[in-house]
């Protein structure tokens, strides 16, 4: 316990009615990284569960782990075979890390900035949710976006989509979603097109880089196989290729029950029946294009496995979770088919839907409320019978 | 047309006439729902309730079956803060010689509630905090031990005014409660029911076999009173008890199945008969029913106690047979309580008690004593998911999913901080009606009282929202929440 007395003393100039009083938050949220602290029941309930918000959003990290290091692997995998240059996994690993190891640092560090300087602010503790968002930012960015695009879109979201709206919990959008949304529109040139879902793919000639999505929009045939969509070897933002990963993650937070299993469900039987119909329908090479394929190409699987399920941005009614989660998936597929110009159809699906989320909740909780009055209704009538 | 007949039949039977009233051109659906409610309401009193929801925690240390008496003790004190909401106006001061059920105050805002002496004995003090308010009335009891005793009308031709008055003159009538509010029961309300549980499911609580052995005489006579204060008289059992609470005449008895908080009266009323807008519903203890008993046997108010002592730093956690207001302090030695600054010594229940000290008294309405470690200490890294894997969880972020059968050693550790409500869904897993919890807790957060109402806050007590304080991550004080709103709307809507 020489460490907690060192960290003890250290905190002295921070405690209340000291010097430097209104920094605590900052200080003790490196405090409470190290230790849970001993803080004792006042009121209410005596005993508490172990869990805290903290161990539910480090759940969120652990599930993204395996979607980010294929990720990272990818971003290497997709050079080095676009260049033609023998390599190995390191290698490829390599490459991609020295890409996006970055952009993370930037990331955490102005999102956790701004965060940092609004709980000093307001006078809260920091509260947890930016490591889950700082992470997520980066792994739907194109790999070759400047960093300080990164660093405006993040300062963008944590302003305008979180703090804005009163912060953590209170924000009406996806905050990693708004970020990307952010650069979407901001510098469409570094985010869409075929230049970009390679590494460096802009400065070696020759590299065609297109996504999936992209190829259908533009007519050009899909040389990919269902594995290769399935795995993830194929171009696309940094973490969100691989549906195997990413269900390997679904499988964390669901077992953990961290994130609905009722949101993912109903998006892919939303995106299933959708594309199902499109199939039906088949008037272009979008409409054709498999219905099980929509399920693993153009970031789906992560868009409803990691973005979707934010628990404040979603509906949190239990019958609002599925009416969410299906409109998600329908909305999806629509937009993809109907407006290729924008094969970001999850990315913009959630982001609608979030806007939506409150209102389906309304009249889910408006049916409770109703059946209360009922109620009332039938006992006065059954008084006065 | 033949379903048609049959409903009119069965409003004929339950004498509900929609025609007398109504127009002709009621429509059908509407006449069909109303006999599907009644329906359902038959099948409610006659069936059993199953709860799904919820969480049974596995604790050590719950109490042996063993009775004792408790070891006599000298010191008694009355704390006006044991009724909620109640303004008392002394009618002692210190240095009065009082009798057992003499009134020491009575309540400012209904000034027919007495709150009475357990003892006869010296006011040795009268202890205040911030603003005067009162905290403690120390008697120090004496050896004659004279009671005042009430002249009884014959119980045979008892009328329910008469009960009224003998409740409230012996002191008697805040052992009897009301819903909404969760305060003691305003004598001039008419209950559209009063409930009685007899089923503890909170973690080491006193079990009602166990506390009303050699009782069910007196309680058998005060459930025949108080089901004339209303006829519709609930009473509440587990599922399998088989003492004799199960033969309880005059009242509609329903087993309940399911982990707690099944044994809360509030989730049971839910579900056997719901409070509207405007309903007022009576709940009494089930000792608290036999002290009424008892005191329409004797004349006299009686203020025995049967307390369950537990906790898993005791030597030996057990039943004592005590009285309300009694020292701790000799019963804490009895059970083998060491260490007792680094404890935490609770009336009621581990989720919902107040929390006294080793020095304290005997609540007024807990038959559960429980003693827990204090928890403040630091754990490194403790935040991680599997981390601790001695404390209890819910969610599967722990390994507690491994072990069901586990018996846990908690202490009052925060495990956390409180931070902004992110997580849905984990509330609604542990609250067993048809409510929305969160959205409940945000309405009241608000105080937005229109919304609070349509949200069902008169059908809830800070002690439902137990569990919530237990298992939410952000570590919202939920049950204190729900106190202030329902304050809140006592005082503005009454």
């Amino acid at each position: 316990m020489m460490l907690r007395k060192q960290i003890d003393r250290l905190k002295r100039p921070f405690a209340k009615g000291s010097k430097y009083e209104r920094f605590a938050p900052a200080v003790n949220a490196f405090d409470t990284f190290l230790f849970v602290p001993n803080h004792t029941t006042q009121k209410g309930a005596h005993i508490r569960d172990a869990v805290d918000l903290k161990r539910t959003m480090v759940t969120v990290i652990i599930a993204l782990i395996p979607a980010l290091i294929y990720g990272i692997y990818n971003t290497g995998y997709q050079y080095y075979i676009q260049t033609g240059e023998a390599f190995t996994f390191l290698d490829a690993f390599l490459h991609g890390s020295f890409k996006i190891l970055p952009m993370i640092a930037v990331s955490y560090g102005v999102g956790l900035a701004i965060e940092f300087a609004f709980a000093v602010y307001r006078g809260h503790e920091v509260n947890e949710g930016y490591l889950v968002t700082g992470l997520l930012i980066p792994m739907i960015m194109p790999v070759d976006i400047p960093l300080w695009m990164v660093g405006l879109s993040v300062a963008f979201a944590v302003f305008i989509a979180k703090e804005a709206f009163g912060g953590t919990g209170m924000n009406i959008l996806n905050p990693a979603l708004t970020a990307r949304a952010f650069a979407f529109f901001a510098y469409p040139t570094y985010m869409s097109g075929n230049k970009v879902w390679v590494s460096e793919a802009s400065n070696v000639d020759g590299i065609s880089g297109e996504t999936i999505l992209g190829s259908l929009a533009s007519g050009v045939n899909v040389d990919y196989s269902m594995f290769e969509m399935f795995s993830g070897a194929i171009p696309g933002s940094i973490a969100e290729t691989s549906t195997l990963w990413v269900l390997v993650g679904a499988a964390i937070l669901i077992f953990t029950g961290v994130g609905s299993w009722r949101i993912m469900l109903g998006g892919v039987i939303g995106a299933a029946a959708m594309g199902f119909l499109f199939n039906l329908w088949g008037a272009n090479a979008l409409m054709q294009f498999d219905w099980m394929n929509h399920l693993i190409v153009g970031g789906f699987a992560f868009g409803i496995v990691f973005m979707a399920t934010d628990p404040v941005s979603a509906a949190q009614t239990v019958r609002g979770k599925w009416i969410y989660g299906i409109l998600v998936g329908i909305l999806c597929i629509l937009i993809r088919v109907f407006n290729p110009a924008y094969p970001e159809g999850v990315m913009l699906a959630i982001l609608l839907m979030n806007v939506f989320a409150p209102t389906i909740d309304h009249y889910v909780v408006q049916a409770n409320v109703n059946r209360r009055l009922k109620r009332k209704q039938h006992s006065a009538t059954v008084q006065t019978a | 047309m033949k379903i048609k007949s049959k409903i009119e039949a069965l409003n004929k039977l339950f004498g509900i006439n929609i025609n007398k009233n109504k127009k002709e051109s009621e429509p059908f659906f509407k006449r069909f729902e109303l006999s599907k409610f009644v329906l359902q309401k038959v099948i409610n009193m006659s069936t059993d309730i199953k709860i799904r929801k919820g969480l049974t925690l596995r604790l050590k240390g719950a109490p042996t079956n063993t009775l004792k008496i408790a070891p006599p003790s000298t010191k008694f004190a009355l704390k006006p803060t044991d009724f909620h909401g109640v303004f008392p106006k002394l009618l002692c001061k210190e240095g009065d010689e009082v009798q057992a059920g003499q009134p020491l105050f009575y309540s400012k805002y209904q000034d027919s509630i007495q709150f009475v002496s357990p003892v006869s004995g010296t006011v040795k003090e009268i202890r205040r905090g911030a603003k005067r308010k009162v905290l403690e009335i120390m008697i120090s009891a004496d050896k004659k031990q004279q009671s005042v005793t009430h002249k009884l009308p014959s119980l045979g031709k008892i009328t329910p005014e008469q009960i009224k008055e003998q409740l409230l003159a012996s002191g008697n009538w805040p052992f009897i409660r009301q819903r909404p509010y969760d305060i003691v029961a305003n004598p001039n309300a008419t209950p559209k029911a009063i409930f009685v549980s007899a089923l503890a499911t909170a973690p080491l609580s006193a079990q009602y076999d166990v506390v009303l052995e050699g009782q069910q005489d007196a309680f058998q006579l005060g459930m025949d009173m108080l089901s004339k204060l209303s006829p519709n008289l609930h009473l509440t059992i587990g599922a399998k008890e088989s003492s004799q609470i199960a033969q309880t005449k005059n009242c509609t008895i329903h087993r309940i199945k399911g982990p707690h908080p099944a044994g809360n009266v509030g989730v049971q009323i839910h579900h056997i008969d719901p409070i509207n807008t405007g309903e007022t519903v009576w709940v009494v203890g089930a000792e608290d029913v036999a002290n009424i008993g008892r005191f329409f046997q004797t004349g006299v108010f009686d203020a025995s106690r049967t307390l369950a002592v537990a906790g898993h730093p005791l030597t030996s956690p057990c039943y004592y047979k005590s009285t309300i207001g009694a020292s701790l302090e000799p019963l804490l030695d009895d059970v083998g309580a060491e260490n007792l600054a680094s404890l935490r010594v609770i009336n009621g229940d581990v989720l919902t008690g107040t929390a006294t000290s080793a020095n304290g008294y005997v609540g007024y309405y807990n038959n559960t004593i429980s003693v827990l470690p204090e928890g403040n200490r630091y754990r490194m890294f403790g935040w991680l998911p599997l981390a601790g894997p001695n404390i209890h969880s819910m969610s599967n972020t722990s390994l507690s999913w491994l072990f069901p059968k586990k018996q846990y050693t908690p202490d009052t550790n925060l495990n956390g901080e409180e931070r902004a409500l992110v997580v849905t869904g984990e509330m609604e897993r542990v609250f067993p009606m048809d409510i929305y919890p969160m959205q409940l807790l945000k309405a009241c957060m608000a105080n937005d009282i229109e919304k609070m109402e349509q949200l069902g806050i008169y059908e809830v007590a800070p002690e439902d929202f137990a569990l919530i304080d237990y298992a939410n991550s952000s570590k919202i004080e939920a049950q204190a929440i729900i106190r202030d709103a329902l304050d809140l709307m006592n005082k503005e809507v009454g």
